[in-house]
């Protein structure tokens, strides 16, 4: 579904990712993990297009989008949740994820009709909600969740749009042992629907969702194969895994 | 077009773009560091310029008035500093916005309560009146000369300070990452009220050596200010040798353009259209300037954050 | 909708009750109240919802205040030409601007919108035929309504209209879909990016219907002066109607005529008043203070303190 072939970037004097090649394919979770500062998250950004590749090509469902701006790969069918939250802090909950649903369903250059009285819009909203939790929270302003809760949202807000692919920037970022488990039954039901690539530091979570993981380390692929592959990878385990394994 | 009205111009220019670069310094280093858009920065040259005429009529001497002047003003710049705009520098940009034009305002009054609404006299210092011969037979305005040497000497001297110096270290190091800056220990807060009294000294001799030459009226600020913006938009934000060069480029288009561009206009075009399109081009140059440096260089020519 | 439908009311009668009371100077002044309600309104747009801090609009203001002045000048006073034409240039202009402009972030936005809007003050001085810097008087008033729009009434009541038109149409604006998106935009860019939104053109656009709106309040107020001057397009103005829009309360619907109301009730009755005594002269320094004390203590504008006090 996903195809990096070299993919590169470097500011300034620093090369965060570095000729990275992987593939995700349809239907699967694949875990992105590596040390922090590995360039994980400047990989999903150049997926996403939030920032240009250097070098290198994406290919995402056979086309390619190396070129493509960020909407326009938006409408393709990929999304991206943040690693540091990024909502409508000053929305509501339910407003959020109405407006993810409102990018993908008809035109925004409406100037006439108030969005208040688009039903779909708000039906569709709330089973997002419900999907990721927040069935009780719809009508609060999203600045006054939880952390727990605000990762949700952030979930929520990339699933919005219906996307085919979903990049996951560790969304248990920050949280406690109930709400993560949260989040991977969250992500356990979603899968269904949707391909996902996670990046993650929660080892746990890792090995219990992935199909696939690809390890990262200094902006360079260092491994990748199956959970077990992966635990028994040398190279990995000096590099990352060492002694989180030895438990 | 003679060659004599070619140098005489570009000497115009170049003191013009000193002048220019002592209001762009003091402003660049304020938004590099703060992240603070200052519209009161011209309110400052103006007071300057001001408190200038009157430290020379009361001493007699302009070159005695001059380190009176700078001192008073920047007092009054590090007294705004701690009273009013520490408050601004959480604030979004808008509200930076606002505040110090109401600042520009309460000024503006202020001058007019305590001089009146009239420009007032600032008058070239005593022997530099007359004009002096060039290598070439130029005759140029000595007072002229005077403020390029000093335009140039304080140039030099920034320089010095920013490069060479462990206050100017502090400076550049809170120019391109604030928060870094902090974390290493230094005292921020005396370092911005430091540099907002430099930059208000710096405006102040702006405002004292242009005094002659420019009339010293009310609302002189705010012309000038948004000449010193361009200059900085040119030059890369939070950097000075941006501002040295922005302003020099500012300068000399803009006093050559507007003598020569005219000049030019009439052998192309007729007489009537020239004198209508000559003042026109050269008044908009500097922002087609502006609009072309940034189209390829959207961050100036040398942005201070990397 | 209640509170409109009374204002409404209110403004109606106004100019009748003024009449009553042989106060018919304060007729005029409260059309430019309107003119400049609708002017604030149009900033509101684009700096409260769309969170673009735009320090040039008065160049469209200016402007569509100028084509209106010179095609009187020139001969051709039907509103039915005129005011369009002033609409659709500042709109051009707004297009122009806000292409180059929106490509910027944050400092540099607020500098080059500014830098851009000197540049166009300067081609308007430099129009010796029209005055240059001391501006130039039209002719008359605009006409084509049938009624003779000289008479303080008749253009109160058409201004009136104009403003109330305006004011539904930006609320229809801001409650659809295209509202929604530009304040996530100035809630969030990155995210509003991220969930598929092409950022730039919403802006854009946004940026160019303000400036149209700018742009016939500017024709009102050539017709309200019956003169234009380049000090319309100068950032002072700019400055001055984003103080309105500020002790309005940025973003908030009513910001922007709440904010003219204020400041040029203030205008009014510190300059003419003995308010200040001797000093009242000096009344730009009253404003100023005000202007500090709101940016610091209440940056929500009344709009927002009366939003509080009902608990909103």
């Amino acid at each position: 579904m996903l195809e990096l072939k070299g993919v590169s970037k470097r500011f300034g004097g620093v090369v965060a990712t570095d000729r990275v090649t992987l593939d995700v394919a349809q239907g699967e979770v694949h875990a992105l993990i590596g040390p922090n500062g590995a360039g994980k998250t400047t990989l999903i950004g150049q997926i996403s297009g939030a920032l240009a590749a250097d070098a290198g090509e994406i290919g995402f469902l056979g086309s390619d989008i190396t070129k493509a701006k960020q909407h326009e790969r938006v409408k393709a069918g990929l999304a991206r949740s943040y690693q540091i939250t990024s909502i409508f802090k000053r929305f509501s909950v339910l407003d959020n994820l109405a407006l993810a649903v409102q990018a993908r369903s008809g035109s925004s250059f409406s100037f006439w009709r108030p969005v208040a009285a688009e039903a779909a819009l708000f039906e569709e909203a709330r089973a997002i909600a419900a999907e990721v939790g927040l069935s009780e929270k719809t009508s609060s302003l999203a600045a006054t969740l939880a952390h727990g809760e605000q990762r949700a949202l952030e979930v929520g807000l990339a699933l919005a749009t219906h996307p085919k692919l979903v990049l996951l920037d560790e969304p248990m970022a920050g949280m406690g042992p109930e709400e993560s488990a949260r989040m991977i039954s969250l992500i356990g039901r979603v899968r269904a629907k949707v391909t996902v690539l996670l990046v993650e530091h929660d080892m746990d979570a890792v090995f219990r969702l992935a199909d696939r993981i690809t390890v990262m380390v200094n902006g360079r692929v260092i491994a990748t194969g199956s959970p077990e592959e992966i635990r028994a990878d040398t190279e990995v385990r000096r590099a990352y895994l060492g002694d989180e394994l030895a438990a | 077009m003679s060659w004599i009205l070619f140098l005489e111009q570009l000497l115009n220019g170049l003191q013009f773009g000193l002048m220019l670069f002592l209001l762009a310094a003091g402003l660049t280093l304020v938004f590099g560091i703060m992240d603070m858009i200052n519209l009161a920065h011209g309110s400052l040259y103006m007071i300057g310029a001001y408190l200038m005429a009157s430290f020379a009529q009361a001493t007699g001497s302009f070159w005695a008035a001059l380190p009176l002047a700078l001192a008073a003003t920047a007092l009054v710049g590090a007294a705004l500093e701690v009273s009013v705009l520490r408050r601004l520098y959480e604030r979004d940009h808008l509200a930076q916005v606002l505040a110090t034009f109401a600042i520009i305002l309460i000024a503006n009054e202020l001058v007019r309560l305590i001089w009146g609404s009239q420009p007032i006299m600032l008058n070239a210092p005593a022997g530099l009146t007359g004009p002096v011969e060039l290598p070439g037979g130029v005759q140029y305005a000595s007072y002229r000369l005077v403020i390029i040497g000093v335009g140039s000497a304080v140039a030099l001297l920034l320089y010095v300070l920013v490069t060479r110096t462990r206050v100017g270290m502090l400076v550049r190091a809170g120019a391109s990452n604030r928060e870094m800056a902090v974390a290493m220990g230094v005292d921020i807060r005396r370092l911005f009220t430091g540099v907002f009294a430099l930059g208000a000294a710096l405006c102040a001799l702006a405002g004292a050596m242009l005094g002659p030459i420019l009339a010293v009226q009310v609302g002189m600020g705010e012309n000038i200010l948004i000449l010193a913006f361009v200059v900085i938009v040119i030059g890369g934000i939070g950097s000075i040798r941006g501002a040295l060069v922005g302003a020099l480029l500012v300068g000399l288009v803009d006093t050559m353009g507007r003598s020569l561009l005219p000049i030019a206009f009439a052998l192309i075009f007729r007489p009537q259209v020239a004198s209508n399109l000559g003042p026109s081009v050269s008044s908009i140059l500097i922002y087609v300037l502006m609009a072309a440096v940034l189209f390829l260089r959207p961050q100036g020519l040398f942005p201070a954050r990397g | 909708m209640k509170p409109a439908i009374v204002l409404a009311l209110l403004a109606c009668l106004f100019p009748l009750a003024m009449q009553a009371m042989d106060q018919d100077f304060y007729i005029s002044f409260a059309t430019r109240v309107l003119i400049y309600a609708m002017a604030a309104a149009s900033l509101n747009l684009v700096l409260g919802y769309g969170g673009m801090v735009s320090f040039g609009h008065a160049a469209f203001f200016g402007a569509g205040a100028y084509i209106v002045g010179i095609l009187a000048v020139e001969g051709v006073s039907s509103a039915w030409l005129a005011w369009p034409a002033a609409v659709g240039v500042a709109a051009l202009a707004a297009l122009a601007i806000g292409a180059v402009s929106l490509r910027t972030r944050g400092v540099y936005f607020i500098m080059i919108t500014l830098a851009f809007a000197q540049m166009m003050y300067y081609v308007f001085v430099s129009l010796k035929a029209y005055g240059g810097d001391d501006g130039v008087a039209l002719p008359g008033r605009s006409s084509g309504f049938g009624v003779d729009l000289r008479g303080d009434l008749a253009w109160y009541y058409l201004v009136l209209a104009l403003l109330g038109g305006v004011l539904y149409l930006l609320h229809r604006l801001v409650h659809s879909r295209f509202g929604r998106v530009i304040e996530a935009i100035r809630e969030n860019e990155t995210r509003a990016a991220a969930i598929g939104y092409p950022v730039y053109r919403y802006k854009l656009l946004c940026f160019v219907i303000s400036g149209a709106i700018a742009g016939l309040a500017g024709a009102l107020i050539a017709n309200q002066s019956v003169y234009v001057s380049p000090s319309l397009l100068h950032w002072i103005q700019s400055g001055t109607l984003m103080i309105m829009v500020i002790l309005g309360g940025v973003g908030r619907f009513w910001g922007g005529p709440l904010g003219a109301v204020l400041l040029l009730t203030l205008e009014e009755t510190l300059s003419g008043t003995q308010m200040l005594g001797p000093y009242s002269m000096h009344w730009q320094l009253a404003v100023g203070a005000i202007l500090l004390a709101v940016v610091l203590f209440a940056p929500q504008g009344i709009a927002g303190l009366i939003a509080r006090r009902r608990g909103a």
